[in-house]
């Protein structure tokens, strides 16, 4: 038996609609509250990754590049592995008029994993907001995100706040040299804080207290901010301007009467983010999120330029998202005379579509189908004749016409593909 | 119970049977001198040991060829880079073959440590033999733009013309080239015992693996040779051959080097050889400038500027053309020496008469996935989407490749003069792909003013002595 790659998943007719369902509600939010669809290219150059300041070293080394069919020069290809960055490489190259620019993609994104449970390819749902630094831009971000998971019926997932400004601040302010503030900060985007504590408690028990203050406590308001800038700013004042941020964001969001959690210790991968980070859990399961990234334009050459985005794990969100029942809405049509489809048969199927039933022609199913409705013809020489058969209630009904067919269903409220 | 052992030939044969001496497991024909690749040893009748290129043992353990093997660590680091769920499991150090993988740099070229091209925005190149550790490393440092030029060896002739960097090994007797200074250190190797990891699992190795444990000396830690070195200016870029007049012209090493010479001295191109500097010899051509390297890696070289002209075989061109269809490297001149037929190989054990005999047993799934073995790799795969031989799997050698019939692969893609080195193994040959000789090549993308001169009258010369 042909089997498919190691790593990678299909997706059956049921997946594919939840994963159209997601997709839908996505692009729908996004182009209610102003967003415009994007798509990038699914290779891109590595050197677009490889700069200090975009994906960590974990998520470099599990990236998939290899040389093209004209890499001759050496210049390596990836399969892309994040949304934002290319998406930020777009803005610089084709979008800069637009301030701010807000975009949205529906992408796939390709990462080693070296189990192969999980899928090497996942997909993402992403918003970006490129060209404003405001936190109501951060605010804007979480609701849109927010309004999506509701829209899906997600209920009790949490969402997490943190922000990567005021750890590297601290990091800077605790003297730490640049190299070691980098790999410190990588292990904290990577989610290994605690493993970064232990060790800083081992070789520098003062630092220790300091980083304890932001990574051992977790807050639900903007109290708490409040409280750790009335503890740190005395001694690092320099920690100031991230707090104040921080707190705008996390003030305006409790205003909003959204609930959170801070939760300092929050990894997300990714090296490029300056200023709030966020993410939607349920129970363990991370849904997304995203964050500030003010550095990430500059440092690929593309001017002064602020910007704020987000993802959602369409993969995750579909796998958790209830599907409607849609076998209501669809009528298997067939003839009487088994396998002798001809131009009444498609005729009357047309005929439902455009009254907006779901018509599905009777090319050979065996047993027992999922459809609600039979629609049997006879006759078809002369004048047809027609049998409906609700397969709920079994009650058949023998009909003349196709305005009797369209009544009774009509009657019985059955389901359609399209606005009745 | 059976187990396999992979033995390396090269360096590290003559200190491997030694090991095997100490560990009381007398091996016949496993020495310099002999031309089997199938040594046997009395004391361990169920050991089945092949030789092989060190470079390819630790694919063919890690795919279970092979329960056991001996190589170098840095060819199981070069594989674990790239693949790092490889089945693998390191064993033991042996204690010997050390070497070091530096990061070499150009005296001139102001590069004393790695730390100072981090974040740099100029493409570094790259050149060496460790094309997965080089870019393990250049990630890891996060340099910003890199490329790598994978190479069959003689990576410290690169710098600082043809690449800015060269990942080369150093050992005491060994040590980096003079022209060259370390930047850094990648890796500490030596000589390692590696399992297939299933087998270690599962198979009870421990009679074998208390004799070559019992076998190993008592080991001397590597002095840490890391470096940290700050640096007070920054480096300065090496220019590309195409920024002077200058022209260079690439020429084989190995057994493709007399005939090469011999041809260059009949058109009256006398190449002076350099003790000293043996890939950098002297000609009696102004403004032409000699590298000898490997004669696989030149048409790369050429297509990226680094060389204006190279001598190499047509088998060689063929294969980067199959890779880069839209390379700039073309042929210029077929020079009728060296010549070669590329062929298709089986065993005489197999009843394959054509590559076609191939696909009914792989329809049956008689033959799960085809493994081809070639030094061939992009002519390899070529055959085989043209053959239709799928599923296949292509097994990437370094030499040596008539000793993978039948155990380790079931078709190889290989190049003969006569054919009776593959006969005397028992290989009969199934296809002739093409034949190649010896030839010039150069770039489709034209120089100009002197250099054009200059390459045209050595294309001249050429021709002059091909009539």
């Amino acid at each position: 038996m042909q089997k498919r790659c190691k790593g990678n998943r299909d997706l059956l007719p049921q997946e594919m609609e939840s994963f159209r369902l997601v997709e839908e509600a996505f692009r729908s939010s996004c182009i209610k509250w102003g967003y415009e669809e994007i798509r990038t290219p699914t290779l891109e150059y590595l050197h677009l990754f490889t700069s200090t300041g975009t994906l960590t070293p974990s998520m470099l080394g599990r990236v998939y590049s290899f040389l093209d069919w004209d890499g001759w020069t050496g210049e390596r290809v990836v399969l892309r592995p994040d949304g934002t960055i290319p998406t930020a490489r777009m803005y610089i190259e084709s979008l800069t008029q637009a301030s701010p620019a807000k975009l949205f993609y529906v992408e796939n994104i390709f990462s080693f994993e070296e189990t192969g449970r999980e899928s090497r390819e996942r997909w993402q749902c992403g918003a970006e907001m490129l060209g404003s630094s405001s936190p109501s831009a951060d605010v804007e971000l979480v609701m849109l995100a927010q309004e999506i998971l509701r829209k899906l019926g997600i209920t009790g997932s949490t969402l997490y706040l943190s922000h990567a400004g005021l750890i590297r601040s601290l990091l800077r302010e605790l003297g730490i040299d640049s190299v070691e503030q980098d790999r410190i900060f990588d292990q904290i985007m990577d989610g290994n804080a605690s493993e970064i504590m232990k060790t800083m408690a081992t070789e520098n028990p003062k630092l220790r207290d300091s980083m304890s203050l932001l990574f051992d406590l977790s807050g639900s308001s903007p109290g708490f901010i409040q409280n750790v800038k009335a503890t740190l700013v005395r001694d690092f004042p320099r920690l100031e301007a991230g707090i104040d941020d921080f707190l705008a964001i996390a003030q305006l969001l409790a205003d909003m009467g959204c609930v959170y959690q801070v939760d300092m210790a929050l990894g997300k991968g990714f090296e490029y983010y300056t200023g709030v980070i966020f993410r939607f859990q349920l129970g363990t399961q991370k849904l997304g999120g995203g964050g500030r990234y003010d550095d990430l334009i500059p440092l690929m050459g593309g001017g002064d330029v602020a910007a704020c985005g987000f993802a959602l794990d369409l993969d995750r969100l579909a796998g958790i998202t209830k599907r409607p029942d849609d076998s209501k809405s669809t009528i298997l049509v067939r003839a009487e005379d088994a396998g002798k489809i001809d131009k009444v048969i498609f005729e009357t199927a047309n005929l439902m579509r455009q009254s907006g039933y779901r018509a599905d022609l009777d090319q050979g199913y065996a047993g027992t189908t999922k459809h609600r409705w039979i629609l049997s013809i006879r006759g078809a020489k002369g004048k047809p004749g027609f049998v409906l058969t609700n397969q709920s209630s079994g009650k058949t009904t023998e009909l003349d016409s196709i305005s009797e067919i369209l009544g009774i269903l009509q009657v019985a409220n059955a389901t359609k593909t399209g606005p009745t | 119970m059976q187990l396999k052992l992979a033995l390396p030939k090269g360096q590290l044969l003559q200190e491997t049977s030694n090991l095997l001496h100490r560990s009381g497991l007398e091996v016949s024909g496993y020495d310099e001198q002999s031309r089997s690749y199938r040594p046997e040893c009395a004391a361990m009748p169920d050991t089945f040991m092949k030789v092989f290129n060190e470079k390819d043992i630790p694919i063919q353990v890690a795919v279970g060829h092979y329960d056991l093997g001996i190589c170098g660590q840095d060819w199981v680091e070069e594989l674990i880079a790239k693949y790092p769920s490889s089945a693998l499991v390191k064993i033991q150090d042996l204690g010997y073959g050390r070497k070091d993988l530096c990061m070499a740099a150009a005296k001139t070229a102001g590069i004393e440590s790695i730390d100072r091209l981090n974040g740099r925005a100029e493409n570094i190149r790259i050149a060496t033999e460790y094309p997965n550790l080089a870019e393990a490393f250049a990630l890891s440092r996060r340099l910003k733009r890199f490329a790598i030029f994978p190479l069959w060896g003689g990576a410290e002739a690169y710098p600082p013309e043809s690449a800015d960097l060269a990942l080369v090994s150093e050992t005491p007797e060994n040590p980096v080239n003079h022209d060259l200074v370390s930047v850094g250190t990648v890796l500490q190797s030596c000589a390692y015992l590696i399992a297939h990891r299933p087998s270690w699992e599962s198979k009870n190795m421990s009679p074998l693996l208390d004799r070559l444990c019992a076998g190993v000396g008592r080991i001397q830690p590597l002095p840490d040779k890391r470096r940290a070195a700050g640096l007070s200016q920054e480096p300065a870029f090496s220019k590309r051959a195409d920024g002077s007049d200058a022209i260079w012209l690439a020429l084989a090493d190995g057994h493709q080097q007399k005939p090469t010479l011999e041809f260059l001295a009949r058109a009256g191109i006398v190449v002076s050889e350099d003790p000293l500097n043996p890939r950098r010899p002297a000609i009696n051509l102004d403004g032409v400038n000699i590298k000898v390297i490997r004669p696989q890696d030149m048409p790369l070289q050429v297509a990226n500027g680094n060389f204006d002209l190279a001598i190499t075989g047509e088998d060689w061109l063929a294969d980067h053309l199959f890779k880069f269809p839209s390379s700039p490297a073309k042929e210029i001149l077929s020079l009728g020496f060296g010549r070669v037929r590329i062929v298709a190989v089986v065993s005489k054990k197999l009843p394959f008469e054509s590559p076609q005999d191939f696909r009914a047993p792989l329809r049956r799934q008689d033959i799960t996935s085809l493994r081809i073995a070639s030094e061939y790799i992009n002519i390899a795969d070529k055959y085989a989407r043209e053959n239709h031989l799928s599923p296949c799997r292509l097994i990437p050698t370094w030499g040596a490749t008539e000793a993978f019939l039948p155990e380790d692969a079931d078709l190889l893609i290989e190049n003969t003069q006569t054919g009776r080195t593959l006969a005397q193994h028992g290989l009969r040959i199934i296809d002739t792909l093409f034949e190649s000789s010896a030839c010039l090549i150069g770039s489709t993308q034209d120089a100009r003013g002197i250099k054009a001169k200059r390459i045209a009258d050595i294309i001249q010369r050429l021709e002059r002595t091909l009539k």
